[in-house]
């Protein structure tokens, strides 16, 4: 049974994941037509909602940017050996340490402002890693239920300061005051329309390439850098890394502030570059969409940013089909989402056999 | 006395909390035992209660409702089981798919049902198991404190509370008595010694995760037909992680297990209590703090200050018949 | 009796993939007696067992027990025929105790208070019979392994078997341990038992088995009467071609010490003493071999010296500096930086990480060197240039450094570690376990390369379970028994029958123990 059957690479490292993604809309599309809706009209519904203009498209992309982030966090820790689901928390924090340093700095010098409110994202999102990752490096408490207990904690903790301290004078709702002007990250109209482009108005904004440079600078630290390969080393065989002389624990907590920085940087995007206040549970669940992106992208940077895309283009389109067809919500989306992590995460070997088995077939026809 | 009737009713409360706890750990616990680590425990009380609370809204029979939720909950333990078991896929991540899909899918599916935003109808008294009155508890209810404790602590209950703490000894029993207990106990432990026995290490492990669908099953069906009256989006709330650190602080026994519940059932009903209550040099507590006690007390328990916690040797590695 | 053979095997195959592992094996074993089957690891006996035992299901060929063509689909297929095996890795559940393991799967009612005093009936019936004096309520992890052994063969005995398969029994086994299980095993064949002895030691098989069968790359090469054979004959049989195997040794030169050890203890993981008081020095141009039955504090000896252990007592020194105290423990980079090179124990636990290439397994220890690494970055050029070196100068197959480590044999993995061990010239090398899971072509290459470093003045430790491999290739022999020295015999002065006292913690009477300079 565990022989591993043969199969070219190509076929390993694009077919099988794409496969195994068909499946999960296959089922997804069941999940479509039981609720009373066609799934090909819906799925034409999603396609056009994400492509089918510029706006639409901007949209697309902006999603992807917070999947690239929450994405690139659960892989970074999964390479070091370590299932994080704290994404969650460690991008409310995130975005917490980056309304901090935007508030704190005010817009005397706008663009440093905006450098200090990244690095603040970044330093609150690993900072509130460290504690489960120290806990599972030093204690052994298990993280995957710690990084949950702090997304909860994180998530009271947001409440609190946004109906109390941090809250809008005067305001009802769980959110800060606006950013002074002038904070915040040029969107892509903006961008555009400098070099006399027309663009559609929509929220994608510079932290997409952020997002794409820390896909680069993950991917050059995974095969580049010492660190990387002591990373890789350890989440492999902890016994071959202590042999090796690599401190275990160590690399750990590094790689799992890493991946908290990582999650915290999806402020960026939202906050940054859209809402430019903090509002409540404004992740929305996309430090978990990460798990499902880091799946489908086989934890390889460049297959995450695929991935986010393909599942920007989910959300995007997905809007618009709860918009459209009555017995769908953004619900849907969620249960898509589920159904990846299940047959590109959990089930990776499900079409293994059949398919193996066709191209053994091929092979013998094309000798004959 | 005022000071007694907080201590019953806070007991009280800490009884009815504890109930889902109890049955969701317990779940989690057969599963570990026999090996496959269950992190989807949160995902699958959500959709029995969903289930549960869906037909006994349409039915308006809340015994239709417990055998749907756990219905519905025993076919996802499955899924989880054929992933773990026969797929030999990442037990982590499979629990991790289910949590997320039955978070999508239990509002989607309500939405198209009941068109009510992702939430079922609220069940009249009917259709919910509501608390039963325990013989004699309005005749002993005037003797002093052993009365009290008997009608209004013991009493009271809906059935599904006294089902959980009913399955404590039943579940503890069929570990340590039966055959079935002790082959259960061998897979987790060594499953390659169970198969050279003769035993299917599959059907076992399968058996196994059919048990633990059963019994978040019925804790799914406590939250919405018993504690509360319908379904509600993400209703579970974290309390299937708060069931497994449970059940790892109860180093993977029914019985400390239970204590374990307890105490974090305690500390809910405690927080419960504390909300708009002003105390002495604190003052009065934010309400968004006390509802992390239950989480910050996890972390700290997990954080191993109680002890060395050891797993089920096999646990949360798929069994490969060819090493 | 006598007529019908208790097994036979009737041109059986097994395939797995490209390899034939077991080639139309024909076999027959006479009911009563006690019968051996040899060959060099990976010669196909594990294979062959596991058909009989109904694990593996055979390719083509026919199985007959007691005369009956059988069909075996499961090992309780096998139980049901009577054959039970005793596997190599005892197959018991260690927090149970000694009656849970033997009633595991046989208990016969679903309530386990009955079957166990009903069980406990039984037992002590056949514990009579059979001289077994096994504590039926302790833990089994607190067994020592010969008593599991024995818990293991009870365990077949209490199921009824008739047939009892025993996987290389005496590998775990000190050589007193062994006397006890050739005296039960005669024990069994009194009582009517048929025993299959499955082993690699050929003056075990001239010991006590009746007839033998040699199996070599999958296929019979020889069958006959242990009477009518030599050990000479069947190491032929089982090797192929003769070996000569002696090797040219230089004198030991006595200067300093390399690696003195003074009085060192230590802590297991789990927490118990593992290393008691344990003092030695290691010279240049010696290998020091390190005997012991597994789990008698040589694992945590290795872990202590290459800088993975702190100890809680005692001093290392390497050449001098002090490198592991209670106060101080040099990691195992800036050991390997001091000229201490380690091959691990347990290959595939330690050594290399599988699922790498074996390019990235080529720099493993030795990542933060200058020639692989740069200002933290990777010099990926030279890293695969030292990978296919490595190749070349060890013939390591298939020749793609590409590949992932898990895919090579064990001995072509082993020849990678060795490489990558040896290439910075260390003055000590401490190795565990050099030929465990090797083939029998790359064992004799790896015991001449220890020689090799030996005579070019280097020390070496090697820790074996082997000691037939240790008699083969050290100057000194030092033995272990729960943690402690029980002695270090220079080369010329040792016998199997002593160093087996010592593995037992009994010493001889006469004192041998010295400092062996």
């Amino acid at each position: 049974m565990s022989a591993p059957t043969k199969m070219p690479g190509a076929v390993e490292a694009v077919l099988m994941p794409f496969l195994n993604i068909l499946v999960a809309l296959l089922v997804s599309g069941f999940v479509v037509w039981s609720l009373g809706e066609d799934p090909f009209f819906a799925l034409s519904l999603l396609i056009e909602g994400a492509f089918g203009y510029e706006e639409a498209i901007g949209y697309t992309f902006y999603y992807a940017t917070n999947f690239i982030f929450t994405g690139l966090a659960v892989s970074v820790a999964f390479h070091a050996g370590h299932f994080n689901i704290g994404g969650e928390g460690q991008a409310m924090l995130g975005g917490l340490g980056l309304t901090l340093a935007v508030f704190w700095l005010g817009n005397t010098a706008p663009l440093l402002s905006v450098l200090i409110a990244i690095l603040g994202a970044a330093v609150f999102g690993a900072g509130w890693a460290l504690i489960p990752a120290w806990l599972q490096a030093y204690r052994g408490s298990h993280i995957v239920i710690t990084t949950i207990m702090f997304n909860f904690i994180a998530s009271a903790l947001l409440a609190y300061l946004l109906v109390g301290p941090l809250q809008r004078p005067g305001g009802q709702m769980p959110e800060s005051s606006d950013f002074p002007d002038g904070v915040g990250l040029m969107q892509f109209h903006e961008v555009l329309a400098a070099f006399g482009v027309n663009f559609e108005q929509s929220p994608l904004n510079v932290s997409f390439l952020i997002a794409l440079l820390a896909a680069l600078a993950v991917w050059f630290m995974l095969t580049r850098t010492r660190f990387g390969y002591e990373m890789r080393v350890a989440g492999k065989n902890v016994h071959a890394a202590a042999y090796a002389g690599v401190s275990v624990p160590r690399v750990t907590v590094i790689a799992l502030m890493m991946s908290g920085a990582l999650a915290g940087m999806m402020g960026l995007n939202e906050l940054l570059g859209e809402q430019l206040r903090l509002i409540g549970n404004f992740t929305l669940g996309y430090g978990f969409v990460g798990i499902a992106v880091a799946f489908m992208g086989r934890n390889h940077p460049l297959g995450i940013v695929l991935a986010a895309i393909l599942f920007g283009v989910l959300y995007q389109g997905g809007a618009e089909l709860a918009f459209e067809m009555p017995n769908i919500t953004r619900d849907l989306i969620v249960v898509i989402q589920g159904l990846v992590i299940l047959f590109a995460g959990a089930m990776p070997h499900l079409l293994r056999r059949p398919v193996a088995g066709l191209f053994a077939r091929l092979r013998v026809k094309g000798a004959a | 006395m005022e000071f007694l009737t907080d201590i019953l009713l806070l007991s009280d409360s800490t009884l009815r909390i504890a109930a889902p706890l109890i049955l969701a750990a317990l779940a989690g616990l057969c599963a570990e035992r026999a090996g496959i680590v269950d992190i989807g425990l949160e995902g699958k009380m959500l959709a029995a209660a969903f289930g549960a609370a869906s037909a006994a809204s349409i039915t308006g029979s809340p015994w239709a409702g417990l055998v749907s939720g756990i219905l519905v909950s025993v076919l996802l333990a499955l899924l989880h089981g054929y992933v773990s078991i026969s797929q030999r896929g990442n037990q982590i991540v499979s629990g991790m798919a289910i949590n997320i899909m039955v978070a999508g899918l239990a509002p989607t599916l309500a939405n198209a049902w009941f068109s009510r935003g992702g939430q079922t109808p609220l069940l009249p008294n009917e259709a919910r198991f509501t608390e039963i009155t325990l013989p004699f508890a309005d005749l002993v209810a005037d003797v002093p404190l052993l009365g009290a404790v008997y009608s209004d602590l013991l009493s009271g209950h809906s059935l599904l509370t006294y089902a959980a703490f009913a399955a404590v000894p039943l579940v503890a029993w069929m570990l340590y008595k039966t055959r079935f207990g002790l082959r259960l106990r061998a897979v987790g432990e060594n499953p390659e010694a169970v198969d050279t026995a003769g035993i299917s290490v599959t059907l076992l492990r399968y058996q196994a995760m059919i048990i633990a669908g059963v019994l978040c099953g019925v804790s799914g069906s406590a939250l919405s037909t018993a504690l509360g009256a319908g379904f509600i989006r993400d209703m579970s709330a974290g309390k299937g992680f708060l069931a497994l650190a449970a059940m790892i602080f109860g180093k993977w026994k029914p019985v400390p297990t239970l204590l374990a519940c307890l105490l974090f059932a305690f500390v809910d009903a405690l927080q419960g209590r504390l909300q708009g209550v002003s105390l002495p040099l604190i003052g009065e507590i934010p309400v968004q703090f006390t509802i992390m006690l239950p989480y910050v007390l996890t972390v700290i328990i997990l954080a191993g200050f109680v002890g060395k916690m050891e797993a089920p040797k096999a646990s949360g590695i798929p069994y490969e018949k060819d090493r | 009796m006598g007529v019908v053979p208790a097994i036979e095997t009737r041109e059986l195959c097994k395939r797995f993939g490209a390899v034939q592992a077991n080639d139309r094996i024909s076999l027959s074993v006479e009911q009563g007696s006690v019968h051996g089957i040899v060959g060099e690891n990976g010669a196909g006996k594990s294979t062959l067992l596991k058909m009989l035992f109904g694990f593996y299901q055979p390719n083509s060929g026919d199985l007959l027990v007691n005369g009956e063509k059988l069909k075996l689909d499961s090992p309780s297929d096998a139980m049901a025929a009577g054959i039970a095996m005793v596997h190599q890795h005892f197959m018991l559940v260690e927090p149970f105790t000694v009656l849970e393991n033997i009633i595991l799967g046989a208990e016969g009612q679903p309530m386990l208070d009955h079957a166990m005093s009903d069980a406990k009936a039984k037992l002590i019936g056949l514990e009579q019979q059979f001289g077994f004096d096994l504590p039926l309520d302790t833990e089994v992890s607190k067994l020592s392994v010969g008593e599991r052994q024995r818990v293991e063969i009870l365990k077949a005995l209490f199921r009824g078997a008739d047939i009892l398969i025993l996987d290389e029994p005496t590998a775990v086994l000190t050589p007193q341990e062994c006397d006890q299980l050739f005296d039960l095993i005669g024990l069994l064949k009194s009582r009517g038992k048929t025993v299959l002895f499955v082993t690699h030691k050929l003056h075990e098989i001239m010991a006590i088995t009746d007839d033998v069968t040699v199996i070599r790359a999958g296929k019979v090469v020889l069958r006959t009467t242990t009477k009518d054979t030599s050990p000479d004959a069947l190491a032929e049989a089982m090797v192929g071609a003769k070996i000569n195997r002696a090797v040219e040794r230089a004198g030991v030169d006595h200067g300093a010490p390399r690696l003195r050890v003074e009085a060192i203890s230590a802590k297991s993981d789990h927490g118990y003493q593992a290393l008691k008081d344990v003092s030695f020095e290691l010279y240049d141009g010696e290998v020091l071999g390190v005997a012991g039955v597994a789990g008698n504090g040589q694992t945590e000896l290795l872990e202590a010296l290459a800088g993975l252990r702190q100890v809680s007592a005692g001093v290392v020194h390497l050449a001098g500096e002090h490198v592991n105290s209670p106060q101080k423990l040099t990691d195992p980079i800036a050991l390997r930086r001091a000229g201490l090179a380690h091959v691990a124990e347990d290959r595939l636990k330690a050594g290399v990480v599988a699922s790498m290439t074996a390019t990235e397994n080529a720099i493993l220890g030795y990542q933060r060197e200058k020639d692989f690494c740069e200002n933290g970055l990777l010099k990926l050029g030279a890293i695969s240039e030292t990978a296919n070196r490595y190749f070349e100068s060890q013939d390591v197959r298939p020749r793609d450094s590409s590949l992932p480590v898990a895919s090579f044999s064990g001995g072509n993995q082993q020849k990678l570690v060795i490489a990558r061990e040896i290439a910075r010239d260390p003055q000590t090398l401490i190795i565990g376990q050099p030929t465990r899971g090797v083939d029998i072509g790359a064992v004799t290459k790896i015991h001449d390369q220890i020689t090799e470093l030996r005579n070019a003045g280097k020390a070496v430790l090697v820790v074996s379970a082997d000691l037939d491999e240790l008699m083969a290739i050290s100057d000194r022999i030092l033995v272990m028994c729960e943690g402690e020295i029980t002695g270090i015999v220079p080369i010329n002065e040792a016998d199997e029958c002593s160093l087996g006292l010592m593995m037992a913690g009994a010493a001889p009477s006469d004192e041998r123990q010295g400092s062996g300079a």
